[in-house]
């Protein structure tokens, strides 16, 4: 680690970097931007949109079941409870029986109060209220190396299963006339989002991480169009933004990860107005 | 017929599928056989049960019964592969994705993200040039008109040439120039590569134009003949009511 602040100090000569925290902060956000970038593909082009916004908002049970059970890691309760919360979600839209859009919206409403109700019982939300907003200048080295293991595993698979996913996402008819298992598939795609979304929420917040899931997706969908393309603004938009709101919250004494976000929204508002100048 | 095809005992028998929504039979005991270098139309009225059948031969919805498919050998194909054309192919048009992408999607683990082989690349090529649609290789899907994405998903449904070809009415979103020449291309492909072909259709003209075969849907087979002759039987002119007053 010392190594990697040494080259740091060298690269970046400025007040900002002087803090061990905002060194870590920075390595954060470079490992978490692209993550969130090409994984924001998939979610947008399946209008899974309010999926991951509902997962995000399931995090508050599964602090709120964490807290009852005394775990110290509300992690491990997070991600339990999200993946449960995702394939249930899955599998009543798979069964057809309501449109998708109200069964994410009840999921979600039950997702919030539980997390509510559970924590508000246990001696006030107040405490647990970090969680919303998320601090990624708390970050500490052990989870750096967490995200870098995260980082790592999550490019492989979406290397190992990008071409099929991508083919159900398309059509799921035509999918399966081409051996797709598209039902396989849509399910790991939705317990793989469930696990960066809870894995973040703690650096990012329940109220943040959808934005930064969908926001940079949204604008390279803008000025792209062929999937090489998609994926690179997208990661590469996420990259930007989050480098440029964590150097200016340090000097404007804002949140990190809400300044992230409106850098984000910016860049979506300019590819929207450049994407319909091009294809006009 | 040529000669290289004379041999041939490629085929595809459909028996006893069945297909139950909840308590309602889609389908019941469907016995069909398709064999090599033949077009079989499946007619009937709207909801007599013929996407259901294309879908289960596909397996993308549960049924009993089977589906075998015969290689040109005469010998069981243990992993059949499936051509499907789709009457509309419904599908975000905004996606930033052009044909390349789909066609190399389809063909192996490298993500299309990342890079496209350039074997792969050549192939597509080669595989639009036989629908006449190699220029739009590197179009994005949503931006090619409904005839050019007819001829696309042709295309992608003989990559790799399948051992049966689904067509669920695929001129249905096409011109009167747009039909005439898609199936001028499906004929012209049953003549070089001879693979059954099941072909699911509203109008009886493309039925006895361009179909070798025919067989009226209504929950199951309830006949078949060749498709010069079918529009001679009773239930097929009662499903299509060719006997009403006004309707010659």
């Amino acid at each position: 680690m010392d190594g990697i602040y040494a080259v740091m100090d060298f690269l970046l000569p400025f007040d900002w970097a002087e803090y061990d925290f905002m060194k870590n902060a920075l390595l954060a956000v470079l490992m978490l931007t692209p993550l969130l970038g090409f994984t924001g593909t998939m979610i947008v082009n399946n209008k899974l949109s309010f999926f991951s916004d509902a997962l995000g908002h399931s995090a508050l049970t599964g602090i709120g079941i964490g807290v009852l059970l005394g775990i110290d890691n509300y992690m491990i309760s997070m991600v339990g409870f999200a993946l449960l919360f995702a394939l249930c979600i899955t599998g009543i839209i798979q069964s057809e029986t309501a449109s998708s859009d109200t069964i994410i919206g009840v999921f979600s409403a039950v997702g919030v109060s539980l997390g509510v109700v559970l924590l508000s019982a246990n001696g006030g939300f107040t405490k647990y209220s970090n969680y919303l907003i998320g601090d990624i200048l708390a970050i500490s080295q052990s989870e750096l190396l967490l995200l870098a293991i995260v980082l790592a595993a999550a490019i492989v698979i979406w290397a190992l299963i990008f071409n099929r996913l991508l083919l159900a996402s398309v059509n799921a008819d035509l999918a399966s006339s081409k051996r797709v298992k598209v039902r396989l598939y849509n399910n790991l795609f939705v317990i793989m989002i469930a696990l960066l979304v809870t894995i973040s929420i703690k650096w990012v917040g329940i109220m943040i991480i959808n934005s930064l899931l969908v926001l940079p997706a949204a604008a390279g969908r803008n000025v792209s169009s062929s999937m090489r393309s998609y994926h690179v603004t997208s990661v590469l938009f996420s990259m930007v933004s989050g480098v440029a709101g964590l150097i200016s919250s340090f000097y404007f004494g804002t949140s990190a990860g809400g300044t992230i976000v409106l850098f984000a929204a910016v860049i979506y508002f300019i590819t929207f107005f450049a994407g319909r100048k091009r294809k006009a | 017929m040529t000669d290289k095809h004379k041999d041939c005992h490629c085929s595809v028998k459909i028996e006893n599928l069945s297909v139950t929504r909840g308590t309602q039979d889609v389908l019941e005991n469907v016995c069909l056989e398709v064999k090599h270098g033949e077009i079989t139309a499946l007619i009937g009225r709207n909801g007599a049960g013929k996407t259901t059948l294309l879908k289960a031969i596909m397996n993308r919805i549960p049924h009993t019964g089977t589906v075998t498919y015969f290689n040109s050998e005469g010998k069981r194909i243990a992993q059949p592969k499936i051509g499907y054309v789709p009457q509309t192919l419904s599908f975000d048009r905004g996606t930033p994705l052009t044909v390349s992408d789909l066609f190399c999607a389809n063909s192996g683990i490298m993500p299309v993200w990342f890079k496209h082989k350039k074997e792969r690349l050549v192939h597509t090529r080669e595989m639009l040039a036989l629908v006449g649609a190699e220029k739009l290789i590197d179009k994005p899907l949503g931006r090619i008109s409904g005839g050019e994405l007819q001829r696309v998903l042709l295309a992608f449904a003989l990559d790799p040439m399948p051992d049966i070809l689904l067509l669920d009415e695929p001129v249905s979103a096409l011109d009167r120039r747009g039909i005439s020449s898609f199936y001028d291309l499906v004929t012209s492909l049953r003549s070089e590569y001879h693979m059954p072909v099941l072909l699911v259709s509203h109008d009886l003209g493309h039925v006895t134009k361009y179909c070798t075969r025919a067989a009226l849907v209504d929950r199951t087979v309830v006949l078949t003949d060749s498709a010069k002759s079918i529009l001679k039987h009773k239930k097929v002119r009662e499903a299509f009511g060719l006997d009403e007053e006004g309707i010659i």
